[in-house]
């Protein structure tokens, strides 16, 4: 997810909007000062004081707090909950200032409502980019301490006290002098009658005293027991059950269908055609499945029948060779490369990816002639909301979304082309229909993330230092198609984040720039770690040809660069001193490097590789250090860097969704092979202790993977992998 | 007409003979702990349990186990190795986004009941049938260890 301001997360930053510009197209673009901002900035908590009015029976200062008399305190959670732990690090942020315990809070989604619950990065509500904590950490500690602050307030008034002589703790609030208490749910009535407060005082980070503990999170108990409802997990009362093919040929149309055998099945219910897919309603999935088997198709393929990976490569190629837009420029390479004594240069390549979630996209839908209901897991509950509210013609405020947890997004739910299908396929049923796609079809229908092509070129001098550095980047612009506005001048931040500005090492000479070239058919979108996942791929890998056209160690050639980046320096060093760099290594066995700063956060990871004399490729140990800032939940971090690590690494060895006919071949987890546990390394975590802004950790772990595997298999085999997925290109013919 | 038994419970279902159990435990009975990742027994998320061992209900008719006693996660807890097996995965924070988490907990559950102390390569042999898209391997070792030690 690229977004700008992550380079200086600032807190406190309410952006005021300047004469002339549409307050939605401020938030969409952000301002033009300061650097160049693309992506709005947008605070909630101190724009919209009180989200609900509050009532007798509740107490709703904010959007985000419900105190009710019987006691009970619900947080609504303005991040989804996919595995990043997002429902425990917010509702700590929550309860560090509300002065509560974690054990009595309860959680509900939040509905859509861009207004209420936008992501303060990006300008609308979504859970995405490793942006949850960096977003909401000033919004959701403001909302725990004015409640706070009123709930005292109330409880000073009926004492008649001075409230600076009251104090909160564990869900009450208490006057010591007198050794009065009383509980929040007390003083509901009280408390919501009390004028919102503009200014309130948060905690110093030595006075908390949650926030940095590794607290339990609150949503595994459901999860270890089978009650966690997960979208494709709704039941709704007279719900029937369907599965969808779309054309298998990205843009082709459903030209006719014979269902005379599927309508013969025992428990099918309904054909529902649409302009490019059909799908089949019955009383369980069984039937549904067996119903779509049984379904003789003709499909008109389109404009697409034609297309493959090659075809779609060899355009890329064409197109690189074209001057792109300039994301950075830093001296004068045009004039110094030509003059450079040693010149490298090299071409790299990654591939299409799926996301393969364990959830399969599914989408539950029930629409009637004025409203629209949807039961689903979404990164992007307002624009699923719009986008049922566009098919259904019901206005967005007849439209209820319940959002649920989610079974894996790593941004494939950022997405809402299965609800916009559902809501269509829902408009022919009646009553409420579960729509779930097979996994065949959620790999064949996925928004991939992209193929890129990306050309580099160093310069050395005559004393083999890096005096020139050239880098351009052919790929599709997700940003276009999700976030038009975003998209400015020709230039993707996302296809060059990790490349350009935050490039950290000191060379003289820099030039990089964007050439756009759009694969027809398929959709391209968000996958785990985005823009830097590839950028710091390529960087990462070619930085490693430069130490070793120099001879110089991997490390210590980064090392001399890195004078003006001190965290990155930071982590380097912490991962090789906890790696044991240097120290031998059974044969087969090599190490590999990589750095980054992404997402707010540094990064370095030190892979260890074994590569067998069959070419077989083994990842035998992982050594991450992480400078993410402020710490949430140390613990979190670690299964997060664990858990982006393992994603990463298949994606490294196998992941790849190759083309032919204008569809994609690959079909199930038999060919888009995933690592399983006997393939996992030992992954050891080392967090530095910063009091710095909090970064982002969802995605950190994925992005530096994949060249500290590459760095370490040319460590052992001296082959450079400039090519993913690494799979067979070691096997001997 | 078929009759299954099911937590303890014996139902009977108007369902066809090749009705894959998965779909009567999510669609028929309501037990949506049992997920569904694959279809064709790759992933492991629909692992249940007939008569103490692990079988992925995705591929198994309902028919051929008509008169076998059938686990699933909603009821694995009251069993002593389901319980250790939840404990260990909420003690160390096993879980993320926990979809695969069921069929991980019954195949975990049904290895400690028959190997009270398995080696990495048992346990390897036991889980790798289960995908973990959200990469909690790491933990789910170390829990299933952490398991067999609180015997």
């Amino acid at each position: 997810m690229y977004f700008e301001r992550l380079l200086k997360p600032e807190k406190d930053k309410v952006e005021t909007v300047p004469p002339g510009i549409s307050r939605r197209t401020f938030l969409v673009t952000g301002a033009a000062a300061g650097g160049g901002l693309l992506l709005g900035f947008y605070v909630p908590a101190r724009i919209e004081a009180k989200a609900q009015p509050s009532s007798e029976d509740i107490f709703r200062p904010n959007a985000f707090v419900c105190v009710r008399p019987n006691d009970s305190i619900t947080l609504i959670m303005p991040q989804v909950e996919m595995g990043q732990g997002t429902y425990t690090s917010m509702p700590m942020l929550i309860a560090e200032e509300l002065e509560v315990d974690l054990a009595r809070v309860s959680l509900e989604a939040a509905p859509p409502d861009d207004k209420l619950y936008a992501n303060p990065l990006l300008g609308f509500q979504v859970t995405g980019g490793s942006t949850s904590v960096m977003g909401m950490w000033e919004p959701l500690r403001r909302a725990g301490a004015v409640t706070r602050v009123m709930l005292i307030a109330a409880a000073a008034a009926q004492w008649n006290v001075d409230p600076a002589s009251c104090r909160a703790e564990k869900g009450e609030v208490v006057h010591p002098p007198t050794s009065q208490r009383l509980t929040y749910g007390a003083l509901v009535d009280a408390a919501a009658k009390l004028p919102v407060p503009d200014k309130v005082t948060l905690k110093d980070a030595k006075d908390f005293t949650l926030i940095g503990t590794p607290a339990k999170r609150l949503d595994t108990p459901d999860k270890v027991n089978g009650k966690a409802v997960f979208g494709i997990d709704a039941v709704v009362p007279g719900m029937k059950f369907a599965t969808v093919a779309a054309c298998p040929i990205f843009g082709g149309k459903l030209a006719s269908v014979d269902d005379s055998k599927t309508k013969a099945i025992k428990g099918v219910r309904q054909v529902v055609r649409l302009d490019h897919a059909v799908a089949v309603v019955g009383d369980h999935m069984w039937a549904a499945m067996q119903g779509l088997a049984a379904l003789d198709i003709d499909w008109d393929d389109g404009p697409n029948a034609k297309v493959s990976t090659d075809s779609i490569v060899r355009q890329m190629e064409i197109a690189s060779q074209n001057e792109g837009v300039v994301a950075r420029k830093d001296g004068d390479v045009e004039k110094v490369m030509p003059a450079a004594v040693k010149k490298i240069e090299a071409i790299y390549e990654m591939p299409f990816l799926a996301h393969a979630a364990m959830e399969p996209m599914n989408c539950t839908v029930h629409v009637t002639r004025d409203s629209c209901q949807i039961w689903v897991g979404t990164q992007v509950v307002s624009r699923a909301q719009a986008t049922a509210a566009l098919v259904t013609g019901h206005p967005p405020d007849k439209v209820q979304v319940h959002n649920h947890l989610i079974g894996g997004g790593f941004g494939r739910r950022l997405d809402v082309d299965g609800i916009t299908q559902a809501v269509a396929i829902a408009k022919q049923v009646d009553g409420p229909v579960k729509i779930v796609w097979s996994r065949e079809e959620d790999i064949q229908h996925d928004v991939y993330r992209p193929y890129y092509y990306d050309r580099f070129t160093a310069g050395l001098d005559e004393q083999d230092r890096l005096v020139a550095w050239r880098h351009r980047v052919t790929a599709s612009s997700i940003l276009a198609r999700w976030a038009p506005p975003a998209f400015v001048n020709g230039l993707d931040e996302d296809a060059v984040n990790g490349a350009a500005k935050e490039l950290p090492y000191s060379i003289p000479n820099i030039l990089v720039d964007y050439v756009r070239d759009e694969p027809p058919g398929l959709t391209t979108g968000w996958w785990r770690g985005v823009g830097p996942t590839h950028n710091i791929f390529v960087v990462e890998s070619f930085m490693d040809e430069l130490a070793a056209a120099t001879k110089k160690d991997p490390v210590e050639f980064r090392r001399a660069l890195l004078g003006k980046s001190p965290r990155v320096l930071g982590v380097l060093n912490l991962a090789v001193e906890k790696a044991g760099w240097g120290n031998p290594l059974p044969a087969g066995v090599g190490r590999g490097v990589s750095v980054q700063f992404a997402m707010g956060s540094y990064l370095s990871q030190v892979a260890e590789v074994e590569v067998s004399k069959d070419g077989e490729v083994r990842v035998r140990r992982v050594v991450c250090a992480v400078d993410c800032g402020q710490i949430i939940n140390p613990d979190t971090i670690v299964a997060q860097m664990e858990g982006g690590i393992i994603f990463g690494i298949s994606a490294a060895l196998w992941g790849e969704i190759t083309l032919k006919e204008g569809g994609v071949e690959q079909r199930n987890f038999n060919d888009y092979r995933v690592l399983r546990i006997n393939e996992a390394p030992l992954i050891e975590v080392h967090l530095v202790k910063s009091a710095e802004a909090p970064g982002g950790i969802g995605e950190p772990g994925t992005i530096g993977i994949a060249p500290a595997m590459a760095n370490a298999i040319f460590a052992v085999t001296g082959k450079r992998i400039r090519k993913l997925p690494i799979k067979d290109q070691l096997r001997s013919t | 007409m078929t009759s299954l038994r099911i937590n303890g419970q014996e139902r009977d279902l108007d369902v066809p003979d090749d009705m894959p159990l998965l779909w009567v435990l999510r669609d028929v009975l309501g037990l949506t702990g049992t997920k569904f990742g694959c279809g064709v027994a790759l992933c492991g998320a629909c692992t249940v349990h007939v008569d103490g061992r692990p079988i992925r209900s995705c591929i198994t008719p309902v028919a051929s186990i008509a008169d076998k006693a059938i686990t699933t996660i909603e009821a694995i807890g009251e069993t002593p190795s389901g319980k250790k097996i939840q404990q260990a995965w909420l003690s160390l924070e096993v879980v993320q986004c926990g979809y695969c988490q069921p069929g991980q907990i019954m195949s975990a559950a049904a290895l400690i009941e028959h190997n009270p102390n398995p080696s990495d390569a048992e346990i390897n042999a036991a889980m790798s049938g289960n995908i973990c898209r959200c990469g909690t391997y790491p933990r789910i070792r170390a829990a299933i260890k952490h398991a067999s030690q609180s015997s």
